[in-house]
């Protein structure tokens, strides 16, 4: 298993040249280093002067990919791309334009992050197993039509209504939670409630049909049919056999999320006032913050790279009849 | 489980569930406040951002500030122990009378108050003559978060150096101060001191091979030959000519004091590495201190303990005011003594909790404005029912700002001086209905624009002397725009009639927009069919905001919508927007002239009237000038907004002042008020969790019946197989 995970972390290195190249190259099409140093300097009269110093300054000044003034190995080296791209692979990610080190604002808004989505993450997928079982027990009865319907009326309906929705309902109506905020701390429970519940529930349609789907393929494989021969319950058949079997199919989507799960969520940050990493990539893009845009998509791929690995290594887990080489 | 944890999260909180505070700040004098996009730069000598200045302005003290109360805006010592002294001098260095045509320079005499201090800071602690600070370990800094971590903290007197300083700061290239290049033209020596020092900075970073970030470099080397120090307090600053106006630059965050020993405190790299820098941990002299600074969460002020005498004014209310706000006059400020501003980037929660009594303070948004205000007939904003029971006030002022919608002066067909040219413009700001846009897109919270100058500004006039003859009729008591008639009549003599060219072509103008956006469309529709009525054809350009300032920076554009704030209350701030040298066509895009305005007769009088003090000669010239363009159109004048500003009635001492940003230590809180009220409307409301929790009780049963008969027929089932099985085995 070492050599096929070294082997994976191989082949990440020319995806992540890939992915930096494009995101360099999307970027600079976009916005050039004159517009960034407007951008950020904020002046109500930028002058020639100002921006070709704020360009020295921040690496902007030299060419995007080749250096013709320069002649050997300066000719690639010396460039706006070489010099963004190289210590990205080191995970120095250096200063924003702005002039904040994006380790430490990364480092600080991915624990608010985590806060929001790892309880949305492990109680939306337990909440929609315990459904999709239950479900599956009373299948082809009034309750199970009556759930798939409101599952695809909880889906059909945008994750922003909900949103408003529970602060109105459960912040401003009932006045149980505060509408916004965020404290570190057993302090900060208060204001994760409703974001959490809000995130399980908007989340609760789409998981418990593809869960139920899951679950019912696997109810009318054999092993089921002679679980069910030796006299087990109902109850003891799904919780005990349908389960165990039917999350080798759940982990697949499940397990390649968790790296991505301190990226943050963007509405539900901005929404809820938590201080996390979702809007962290938008607003550098709308600040035409290069230095971040190029830290966080690098960062995004490397998590993306390592949810495909872990995904791989935990089916050896769960199904012995798969084997890494 | 739910309330369990909420119960537990409750425990240093208020009383009420939804409370996002404690109950030791709810219960003394703290200001809730928000704000709607994290600051990027706190260094005063960077920052030019309304946003920033509003917690800048409350740590740093410039010489000079508004008076709050007084209307016309009033400039007062605020460092100072009196309004600096004004000597002019010849070419030859030689005194003269300040009407004398010969003043080649002007020289600015400031004395300190004594006894100011600076906040208490790391950077100021000595450990006997050496800096305990200045030399800091990675082991020594393993335990720093944040400037409040270091185990000591000292002060120290503010000195005239560090106003001085504070300019060398700006000099310097590496800094990207946005005023340098303004500065340079007024201060003498400023620029060869930024070219001397920029170049030796560099040098020096280059041989080091550090950022400018983490170097510190020692401009107490150098000095600035129109800028001295004359004892510990008193220092004088030498410009070119007379620049009245330079006042009101002192007056802002640039010129505050900058002691040399927190510049060199955070160009450590340990500290620069946890983001620890001047630009996110100011150290100045206000009324506050920046207690914590988390721009993506909360930003929080604390009472400065060393903050020097200051009390609140006697005097200064104009006739119609609310006398209530003299009820403090003379007490020392500050009065709150804890500010916490909280991120809401939506509008939604924002409003929300103002209404819960979680904020005192709120703006109006769109969404908010018809639950808010009502609108009468005639106009006039009042509070809904709604708002006056909970006992919220509000205060309204025109900004003085503009938004125009610009003609590119060097356009061939819009642009241009002759009396054809003139006329096509005339056309098109009559049929432009700016009081309909306000009315629409604005919920009235505004008013059409008569010429350049806003409300509040020196030269403002207002009712029929101040009224645009060129686009409006007085009609009774107000003015009313031009009819459609007269303005097709214009375009007609213009060479347009009914919107057709000479070949009887629909003329088609261009529009350049940077709203891209679905939210822009109705804006974009409403702006063709204002054209339309003259049988214009108006073609959008819409494109991004880089390539939208391409644009008009290149001239390239046909018409326009741009805007502008005031940066200090003087006419010159405005008409300086149409003055040909500031054209952008002739300053390589540098200029704030977009429209690429050039009247030779207008430069003229601009050229006049921007030195001279405020008086009958400098009306007269500003009437001129305003008439000037109000006949060249080179704006289509768009509208002044009017703010409206929420606030409960706990809050005191609320006075509306668009152009000082350090007013927080006037504000008051009425504590008591303010709990017993937040109390009462948010009690929680308990019967929706009992129905839950009997609702969950109630499907037990019934799903345990239905399990039990489910299972009871799958027996059932499996019998009857059991035994067909059975019969076809014997």
């Amino acid at each position: 298993m070492f050599a096929y995970i070294v082997r994976r972390l191989l082949f990440a290195v020319p995806i992540l040249i890939g992915v930096n190249l494009i995101t360099f190259a999307l970027f600079f099409m976009v916005n050039t280093p004159d517009d960034m140093a407007r951008a950020q300097l904020g002046a109500k009269q930028t002058t020639p002067e100002m921006i070709q110093s704020w360009k020295v300054d921040h690496g902007y000044d030299k060419p995007l990919f080749i250096n013709t003034t320069e002649h050997s190995h300066g000719l690639l080296t010396d460039t706006l791309f070489m010099q963004e791209s190289l210590k990205l692979f080191s995970f120095d990610f250096g200063q924003s334009d702005s002039g904040r080190q994006i380790s430490a604002d990364i480092y600080e808004r991915m624990w608010p992050s985590l806060a929001i989505a790892l309880p949305t993450f492990i109680i939306g997928l337990v909440t929609n197993i315990a459904i999709a079982l239950l479900i599956v027990l009373f299948r082809g009865s009034t309750l199970d039509s009556i759930t798939m319907g409101l599952a695809v009326a909880i889906m059909s309906i945008s994750g922003l209504f909900y949103i408003i929705a529970g602060q109105v309902l459960f912040s401003k109506t009932w006045h149980w939670v505060p509408i916004s905020g965020y404290a570190e701390g057993l302090e900060g429970i208060k204001f994760l409630i409703l974001p959490v519940l809000i995130g399980v529930f908007s989340g609760i349609g789409a998981g418990i049909r593809w869960y139920r789907s899951i679950f019912l393929e696997e109810i009318n494989k054999d092993y089921v049919r002679t679980a069910r021969a030796k006299g087990l319950s109902e109850i003891k058949v799904l919780f005990g056999h349908v389960l165990q079997n039917g999350l080798l199919p759940i982990l697949t989507g499940v397990v390649v999320v968790i790296p991505t799960l301190f990226m943050g969520s963007l509405i539900m940050e901005s929404f809820f006032g938590i201080p996390g990493l979702g809007s962290y990539t938008i607003d550098a893009i709308q600040s035409q913050d290069f230095g971040i845009v190029k830290a966080m998509v690098f960062l995004g791929s490397v998590l993306y790279i390592v949810g495909l690995i872990l995904t791989d290594i935990s089916y050896t887990y769960f199904d012995p009849r798969v084997k890494l080489s | 489980m739910v309330f369990l944890l909420l119960s537990v999260s409750m425990k240093s909180y208020s009383n009420n569930w939804n409370s996002p505070y404690t109950s030791q700040q709810v219960n003394k004098q703290t200001l809730f406040s928000s704000f709607s996009s994290p600051p990027k730069h706190l260094d005063p000598v960077v920052s030019y951002n309304s946003n920033e200045w509003a917690f800048l302005s409350q740590v740093y003290e410039p010489p000079l500030q508004y008076h709050y109360l007084k209307r016309p805006y009033q400039v007062e010592p605020l460092t100072l122990t009196k309004m600096p002294e004004v000597k002019y001098f010849n070419q030859s260095g030689e005194a003269v009378l300040k009407n004398s045509s010969d003043i080649k320079f002007s020289e600015y005499l400031f004395e300190l108050k004594d006894n100011i201090k600076f906040q208490n800071h790391p950077a100021f602690v000595k450990n006997a003559s050496q800096y305990l600070y200045h030399d800091l370990t990675p082991q020594k800094l393993a335990s720093i978060h944040n400037v409040n971590d270091f185990a000591q903290q000292a002060t120290r007197n503010l000195e005239a150096a560090d106003y001085v300083y504070a300019i060398k700061r700006m000099a310097l290239r590496q800094n990207h101060s946005p005023i340098l290049d303004s500065m340079q033209s007024y201060i003498v020596g400023l620029k060869p001191f930024s070219k001397k020092v920029t170049k030796a900075f560099s040098q020096q970073l280059k041989a080091s091979g550090t950022k400018s970030k983490e170097t510190y470099f020692d401009l107490n080397k150098y000095s600035i030959s129109g800028v001295q120090v004359i004892d510990k307090t008193h220092f004088k600053i030498k410009i070119r000519g007379i620049y009245p106006q330079f006042l009101y630059w002192l007056t802002m965050n640039f010129f505050a004091p900058i002691p040399w020993e927190a510049d060199k405190f955070y160009k450590q790299p340990g500290l620069v590495e946890k983001n620890i820098t001047l630009d996110t941990s100011p150290v100045g002299t206000g009324p506050y201190y920046l207690a914590e600074n988390n721009p993506n969460r909360i930003m929080r002020l604390l009472a400065n303990p060393n903050f020097h005498d200051e009390f609140y004014p006697t005097s200064g209310l104009t006739k119609d005011s609310d006398t209530a706000l003299l009820k403090d006059a003379g007490k020392r400020l500050p009065f709150i003594k804890e500010v916490v501003y909280s991120l809401e980037k939506e509008s939604v929660p924002l409003w929300n909790k103002f209404l819960q009594g979680y904020y005192d303070a709120s703006g109006v948004s769109s969404d908010s404005f018809d639950q808010a205000v009502s609108v009468s007939g005639s106009g006039s904003m009042n509070l809904t029912k709604a708002m006056q029971v909970k006992g919220i006030k509000f205060l309204s002022q025109v900004e003085p700002t503009i938004y125009y919608f610009g003609f590119n002066m060097t356009d061939p067909v819009v642009g241009g001086y002759s009396a054809k040219q003139q006329k096509l413009r005339q056309a098109i700001s009559i049929a432009v209905n700016f009081e309909e846009y306000i009315s629409i897109f604005m919920n009235g919270r505004g008013i059409a624009a008569q010429g350049p100058i806003p409300p509040g500004i020196y030269g403002y006039e207002s009712g029929k002397k101040g009224m645009n003859s060129f686009l409006y009729n007085w009609n009774e008591n107000h003015a009313s725009r031009k009819s459609i008639e007269y303005a097709k009549k214009l375009l007609a003599e213009a060479g347009y009639p009914n919107g057709r060219k000479a070949n009887g072509e629909v003329l088609s103008l261009y529009y350049d927009t940077a709203a891209t956006g679905p939210d822009s469309q109705s804006q974009l529709n409403w702006y063709r069919k204002q054209f339309a009525k003259l049988g214009i054809n108006l073609i959008i350009r819409a494109t991004d905001y880089n390539r939208f300032q391409d644009k008009i920076r290149q001239a390239k554009g046909q018409m326009f919508s741009w805007g502008w704030n005031a940066d200090y209350p003087d006419p010159e701030n405005f008409m300086f927007l149409l003055y040909g040298g500031n054209a952008t066509i002739n300053t390589n895009g540098g200029g704030v002239n977009s429209a690429n305005y050039d009247n030779p007769k207008f430069n003229k009088l601009f050229e006049q009237m921007k030195t001279m003090q405020n008086g009958p000669e400098r009306l007269a010239i500003i009437k001129k000038m305003v008439h000037l363009v109000q006949k060249d159109a080179p704006w289509a004048w768009g509208f002044h907004p009017k703010s409206l500003a929420l606030y409960h009635s706990w809050y005191k001492n609320v006075w509306p002042n668009a152009l000082a940003n350090n007013t927080i230590k006037y504000k008051r809180i009425d504590v008591e008020q303010r709990y017993a009220k937040q109390q009462k409307w948010n009690s929680p409301i308990i019967w929706p969790i009992i129905l839950v929790i009997i609702f969950v009780l109630l499907s037990i049963w019934p799903l345990k019946k239905a399990y039990q008969k489910r299972q009871q027929i799958m027996l059932k089932n499996k019998k009857s197989h059991d035994l067909k099985l059975k019969g076809e085995v014997s």
